[in-house]
């Protein structure tokens, strides 16, 4: 009875170990080298990437089609009109910055608080941001009536004697997002650096051989060159850590900062940066889980980044849950006509469901993430974080859409989004995969580098556990 | 000049005397080759330089010409503004007795239809094109032919005409073959009015108004504010009243079974079946002391028609019954009997022959018609404009009589069902491109000055007279100077001044004609036919706000132009009560097959609060087929039953039709928008649940007040506007003057359909109370010109911006469109080209635009502006006579156009100026003021008149 009282009791403590590890048992730098580096010089193209690339690119194709059939007649080929001003544009637009949050937080803030587990997942989440922007990028330039004028919201000196209008949040989108792709660039790329050299190194063919090198800049290793890595790293870490904050406080700027019922609340900074990361979460989820399994990383990206990612968008989704029930409780505490009739109409009104589909998919859904069995099981996470996904969507189609009903009631109208509408958000999310597949074929997905400083901890920890089973120690 | 300009001048400069040199020798290089090729290409053709201009023909300076636009009931005074021989936008001429200086929306939009693509431009027989001599010599055969048989077989179709000079010559052709008929034929004719006046006067006719000396005023479904000319007088004249009766002292009462702009106006109105409003109308008349042999009334019936008869005879000789154009001719006989019992006679009403030179009852004259036609007796049939195959009534298959007849003539402005099924077809000028003249509906005459020579050498109504009457010349202007000529003076001195007079005046003076005293006998008068009450559903056929009767149905400014009380667009609809719809088991936009008589139509349903439950209504003038919107009402109008007729059966089709509508939510949702003063003494606010909220705190933000609006610089022009909301009757004419002045697209239904719209005013049409009894309320809705505008703070490179004079300004070309402003615009009155709305290709089109506004292209935000166009245009002269700019000398285009004059408009730093005054009116208010985007624009409030006994003296 006693035994085996004491043997569940064994088992369980490993399992909680080896979850808890952020490295799989049995790996050494050079395992840890070849198994990264394999997936992008050895292995070949496998079969399923090429399926992928192949349906990616057919979203590319919609993408150019949307663009191009934009061009040519106007934005007027989109559901928009007035009162609904901005439609899927704006809606994707802050979806995709959203979902590029992740990157940016994973990389700088987590190295910055010194959360070893970020490491596996940093390369490939902040591709993913990196890849995000490039969507979002798109949508800003397209929306405007005349996009060939669109660099009119650039200070640049000209004859016209003309400068940009300041006080306008969409001016300072112009800054905020062109900074964050930029920081974002840099800080992938240097932190890409130290593997590059590794794929030149490991290289066969020549001509990779003299890429990679390019892209390696030179890099030798050399003590020197570390040095100077770690501070640059840090430093862009330290650059990019407000970025995570304030991108997407300017985003929700242009909300807030509008007369318009429902846009007009001090609660959107914070909540658009918590939704933010949130949406970028579950994003990270989404790629990951599918990504470690195809290409058997699971000892790379163990359960335990799954279950920190999970409690992460648990925390997150809270403050979204609260900025949403903030909302409400203003609608009745303003005592704002206005306000409370946007409540009203954004609950009950012709865009109601769209309302309590979101709270279903970003609040109601995501608690299932206090279960323990849930956080641990990877099926049952990917499916909350795709929900998260569409929740967040959902969460700026509703917002956009307050558009529809404002003071006046003689001005309110219908939105209804138009097949070029879906076209060119499909065509990004097709252009984001594409990037994405590309990515993961030719640079290494994870951090070669940075997972080899955790393989001296990992064959600590392992040996503890193997002490610990043959009982010769004490957990 | 800015630094920039400094800078790029300077490397134009020649620096050094080599460089000089070399430019003179280039110089005198270009000299010699430029004459040198002018020698070679001499073209061929005689070119005159602009030596001599024409008299005060300023480039980019408009004029304006006096000229008429004819109607039946009585032509409409204009100003035409013309730029460089361009016609390109339609004034009211203030001298003219039914304009006052104001049009309707029908004159505003007539413009378009002289410039209209889709104009019929060539002389066709049987669909080929023909030239105008090869129609003449056809027609002279026709007329040979009948000139050996008197003219038996000579028909004229034409609408009832008010033109002397027509008439002339058609009296002339009658004489030359006189047993030639000549038959006159309109769909909303006013056969009922005059039959009616004839029954109670013994002689033909009409009635002449004066609401603003009226202070109960009852109409017995009478639309005086609703489609037609007559509603300009109209519309002003209840403006005066209130301005003579003080505020709330003018009650207009109205019983009618379709809501109706007069209904939507009225103090109290209650929507009753026609049977019962002859009950009513009979009750009102025996409490008059009007004997009514053979009637009775309902208990609740009774009791209105007492308190309205109560009404009536405490303002003995201020109050004034009005009997309605679809009103049997009894009612109307009722009517001019109990007018004259409460000594309404040349006081708020008068009596004086029609307008129309030859009155003849349209229902009798069409049928004449149908006859001779069946009998095969028509040789030859002219018709001279309109489009009667497409409005006659389903009973009279005008077009399949007509087959029979060997020569048919139409004139017309389009290529339409008449053009088709007549043998020749002739385009006809219009009236802003052709010599004429017109009566107005008190007699006095016009003469029609043409603006432009006609675009494709259109040939009027007179000319084709004259060339049946075999004049020696057919040209218009000798065709009008003759006539004239010999009713002004036979000497042609006296006759060229008073000829240049009358042309330039806009009417001949000495024309109008003389109310004359009339007794009305009411011996006659037997409402019991009226009276009974039907079984089953009443068809009520309606005039149309934007194609009247059919003839503008083809104007896209008037389709797209938001229907007043529905504010549908690009289409008509079976009207029906909320309750009534309910019973059929029907929702807005499902068809429903209705059955009259032996005809079926599929019709879309639109519920309407306000209608009398029983009665449907559909308007006139739709389902055409060179203009395919809406549904062909006439189809199951017949020709004794033109306004009324029973439903025999109807059914759900089972599919909908796409109602489209610029006005979604028709309530305001308690919301503060449209204040109304009510109760005895005018006071009582109208608040919403922003009550609270109300009143504007204009000290209460950090930013300084509007520079020149503060109190020790008040210089330099601040511009703002009023619009009196009491005044307001919702008639949409300065939605087409704004579009005609601002060179606004039309975008079609399906654009309109997904809320592009492109009106820079709009008017807000909003419903309080219960459905079968709604209060209605219009509002309105220009840009506001805030001074704390949202709009432009939001915009990301400053393409709008604030002028110093307070105008929220658009600058086109610097806009991106990012659609920002209109987002975050609280009134929704920014306007974006989603597409290329503007017409650039149509060669007509390009002439009618005003050349003082931008054509706005694709992808930039437009919205009102105020008309600066206007003001800047007043600016120069007063800089050239160096003088301010004086108050009423900026009219922007919707005040201008406004019948009521709701709108004020000028320098809100001038305390005297007309708006100042306005808006310091005590319940003058802004729309939105707790927003405190300080506009512009404020109103003045509805006052909802109670009975002259419940009020307190003021």
């Amino acid at each position: 009875m006693d035994n085996l009282a004491e043997r569940v009791k064994r088992a369980s403590l490993a399992d909680t170990q080896f979850t808890r590890s952020v490295i799989g048992p049995g790996h050494t730098h050079s395992t840890v080298t070849d198994k990264i580096s394999s997936i992008v010089l050895e292995r070949g193209t496998p079969k399923g990437w090429w399926i992928g690339l192949f349906v990616a690119s057919f979203g590319v194709s919609i993408l150019i089609a949307s663009i191009g059939y934009l061009l040519a007649r106007g934005v007027g080929v989109w559901g928009i009109n007035v009162p609904v001003g901005w439609g899927f544009a704006i809606i994707n637009l802050v979806w995709w910055i959203g979902i590029g949050h992740a990157g940016t937080l994973i990389s700088a803030i987590l190295l910055l608080l010194r959360q070893e587990w970020r490491t596996s997942i940093n390369r490939f989440a902040e591709a993913m941001t990196l890849f995000a922007v490039c969507c979002a990028g798109i949508f800003p330039l397209l929306h405007v009536g005349r996009p060939w004028l669109a660099y009119w919201l650039l200070p640049y000196p000209n004859t016209m004697g003309t400068w940009p209008q300041f006080r306008s949040p969409l001016e300072w989108d112009v800054f905020a997002i062109s900074t964050y792709a930029t920081v974002s660039l840099l800080f992938w790329y240097v932190g890409l650096i130290p593997d590059l050299a590794t794929m030149r190194d490991r290289a066969t063919s020549p001509a990779l051989k003299v890429i990679y090198g390019i892209g390696a800049m030179g890099w030798r290793g050399a003590a020197r060159h570390w040095e100077r890595y770690e501070t640059a790293y840090l430093l862009l870490a330290g650059l990019a850590t407000p970025l995570v904050v304030s991108v997407h406080t300017v985003v929700s700027y242009d909300f807030a900062v509008s007369v318009i019922p429902g846009w007009h609340a001090t609660i959107f900074p914070p909540y658009f940066v918590a939704g933010a990361i949130y949406s970028g979460f579950a994003m990270v989820l989404t790629l990951a889980i599918p990504i470690r399994a195809f290409y058997g990383l699971k000892d790379f990206i163990t359960a335990r980044h799954l279950e920190n990612m999970a409690k992460v968008i648990l925390a997150t989704g809270l403050i979204v849950a609260y900025g949403y029930a903030m909302e409400a409780f203003f609608a009745w505490y303003s005592a704002n006509p206005y306000e409370k009739g946007m409540f009203v109409q954004r609950t009950s009104g012709p865009y109601g469901n769209a309302y309590w589909a979101l709270i279903l998919c970003n609040v109601l859904i995501p608690q299932l993430l206090w279960l323990r069995k849930v956080r641990a099981t990877p099926w049952m996470l990917f499916a909350i974080a795709l929900v998260v996904n569409v929740g967040m969507w959902l969460e700026r189609y509703v917002i956009v859409i307050t558009l529809h009903r404002d003071f006046l009631p003689s001005s309110w109208g219908r939105y209804t989004p138009t097949i070029w509408d879906w076209g060119l958000y499909l065509g990004t999310i097709g252009l984001f995969f594409f990037l994405l597949l590309l990515f993961v074929r030719f640079l290494p997905m994870i951090s070669i580098f940075e997972m080899r400083t955790l393989v001296p901890k990992s064959q600590r920890l392992q040996q503890r556990l193997e002490e610990f089973e043959d009982g010769t120690s004490e957990p | 000049m800015n630094e920039h300009q400094a800078e790029s001048l300077e490397p134009l400069a020649p620096k050094t005397s080599a460089e000089r040199r070399e430019f003179l020798k280039l110089a005198g290089a270009s000299l010699a080759l430029a004459g040198a090729s002018a020698c070679t290409r001499q073209p061929l053709e005689k070119i005159y330089p602009y030596a001599r201009r024409p008299e005060n023909l300023v480039p980019g300076r408009p004029l304006y010409f006096a000229t008429a636009m004819p109607w039946t009931s009585g032509a409409l005074g204009l100003l035409v503004e013309s730029h460089m021989g361009r016609p390109t936008k339609v004034e009211g001429n203030p001298d003219h007795p039914a304009s006052l200086g104001a049009t309707d929306v029908f004159a505003q939009a007539s413009v378009l239809d002289l410039y209209d693509p889709q104009r019929s431009q060539v002389v066709s027989q049987a669909g080929r094109i023909r030239t105008f001599e090869a129609f003449g010599e056809a027609l002279q055969t026709a007329l040979a032919a009948e000139a050996t048989r008197a003219g038996a077989g000579l028909r004229i179709l034409t609408e009832p005409v008010t033109s002397p000079s027509l008439a002339a010559q058609l009296r002339q052709v009658l004489a030359k073959y006189p047993r030639a008929v000549w038959h006159q034929w309109e769909s909303a004719h006013r056969d009922a009015e005059r039959n009616g006046l004839l029954l109670a006067m013994g002689q033909d006719l009409a009635v002449r108004y004066r609401f603003d000396r009226a202070r109960v005023i009852v109409s017995l479904a009478a639309d005086v504010l609703g489609p037609g000319p007559g509603s300009v007088l109209a519309a002003r004249q209840l403006t005066q009243g209130r301005q003579a009766f003080g505020p709330g002292g003018q009650r207009l009462i109205v019983l009618e079974s379709a809501l109706t702009l007069t209904g939507a106006k009225a103090d109290r109105r209650v929507a009753l079946n026609g049977p019962a409003l002859a009950r009513v109308a009979g009750a009102i008349a025996l409490r008059l002391g009007v004997k009514v042999p053979n009637f009775t009334a309902g208990p609740d019936e009774l009791a209105l028609a007492h308190e309205i008869a109560d009404e009536l005879s405490a303002a003995r000789g201020e109050c004034v019954v009005v009997a309605g154009q679809g009103a049997p001719a009894e009612l109307h006989a009722l009517v001019a009997v109990v007018n004259q019992a409460l000594g309404a006679a040349q006081k708020t009403l008068s009596y004086g022959p029609l307008p129309v030179v030859e009155p003849a009852e349209c229902t009798t004259s069409l049928q004449q018609l149908m006859a001779a036609l069946g009998a095969g007796s028509v040789e030859t049939l002219i018709i001279l404009g309109g489009n009667p195959i497409a409005s006659a009534p389903a009973d009279v298959d005008l077009a399949q009589a007509m087959t029979k007849v060997p020569m048919s003539v139409h004139l017309g402005l389009e290529v339409d069902e008449t053009a088709s099924a007549c043998t020749w077809h002739v385009p006809m000028a219009h009236f802003l491109e052709a010599w004429g003249d017109a009566r107005a509906f008190d007699g006095t005459e016009s003469i029609i000055q043409p603006l432009i020579a006609p675009l494709y050498d259109g040939k009027s109504a007179l000319e084709l007279a004259a060339m049946l009457a075999g004049a020696s010349s057919t040209r218009g202007y000798d065709l009008v100077r003759a006539h004239w000529s010999a009713r002004l003076s036979k000497d042609p001195a006296a006759f060229e001044a008073s000829w240049r007079q009358a042309l330039h005046d806009g009417w001949v003076g000495g024309t109008s004609q003389a109310a004359q005293v009339v007794q009305a006998s009411p011996a006659r008068i037997d409402l019991t036919k009226l009276a009974t009450p039907s079984s089953g559903m009443t068809l009520q056929f309606t005039t149309d706000a934007a194609t009247y009767d059919g003839r503008f149905a083809s104007n896209a400014w008037l389709q797209e132009c938001p229907r007043p009380l529905t504010k549908l667009v690009w289409d008509n609809a079976l009207h029906m009560s909320s309750a009534d719809a309910e019973r059929a088991g029907v929702g807005t936009g499902d068809l429903v097959q209705v059955e009259v008589g032996t005809r079926k139509l599929e019709l879309p349903v639109w519920i309407q609060p306000g209608q009398a439950d029983g009665v449907w209504s559909i308007s006139l003038g739709y389902g055409r087929e060179h203009a395919p919107a809406g549904f062909r009402a006439e189809s199951l109008r017949s020709l004794v039953a033109p306004w009324m007729a029973p439903v025999k059966a109807w059914s759900k089709v089972g599919r909908k039709h796409a109602l489209i509508t610029t006005q979604e939510h028709a309530l305001t949702e308690g919301r503060d928008l449209v204040r109304v003063l009510r109760g005895k003494d005018h006071k009582e606010e109208a608040h919403g649940a922003a009550g609270g909220a109300h009143g504007a705190h204009a000290d209460t933000s950090m930013y300084p007040p509007f520079p020149n609006l503060t109190s020790n610089s008040k210089q330099g022009y601040a511009w703002g506007m009023s619009i009196d909301l009491d005044r307001c009757t919702g008639c949409n004419a300065c939605v087409v003057a704004c579009q005609s002045e601002n060179n606004i697209p039309v975008v079609g239904k399906e654009q309109v359909a997904v809320g592009r719209e492109m009106h820079w005013i709009r008017i807000d049409r909003y419903f309080e109370g219960q459905a079968d009894a709604p209060e209605v309320h219009f509002q309105p809705l220009t840009c506001m010109h805030c001074e704390a505008a949202p709009c432009e703070v939001v915009c990301p490179v400053g393409a709008t911006v604030h002028s110093d004079e307070g105008l929220n300004d658009m600058v086109y070309n610097r806009c991106v469109g990012t659609r920002y402003c209109s987002n975050n615009c609280p009134y929704k009155v920014r306007r974006f080209n989603f597409l290329l709305y503007s017409d650039f290709k149509s060669e007509s089109k390009k002439a009618q635009r005003n050349p003082d506004v931008s054509v706005r292209s694709r992808g930039v935000m437009e919205k009102c502006t105020y008309c600066v166009q206007r003001i800047n245009a007043a600016r120069i002269e007063a800089k050239k006579a160096g003088r301010p700019i004086q108050d009423g000398e900026v009219t922007t285009a919707c005040q201008q156009v406004c019948p009521a004059q709701a709108i004020q408009f000028g320098d809100i730093n001038d305390p005297n100026s007309a708006v100042s005054k306005a808006k310091a009116r005590e319940h003058e208010y802004a729309l939105l003021a707790e927003l405190n985007v300080r506009p512009r624009t404020t109103y003045g409030p509805k006052v909802k008149a109670v009975p002259a006994s419940e009020a307190s003296p003021h």
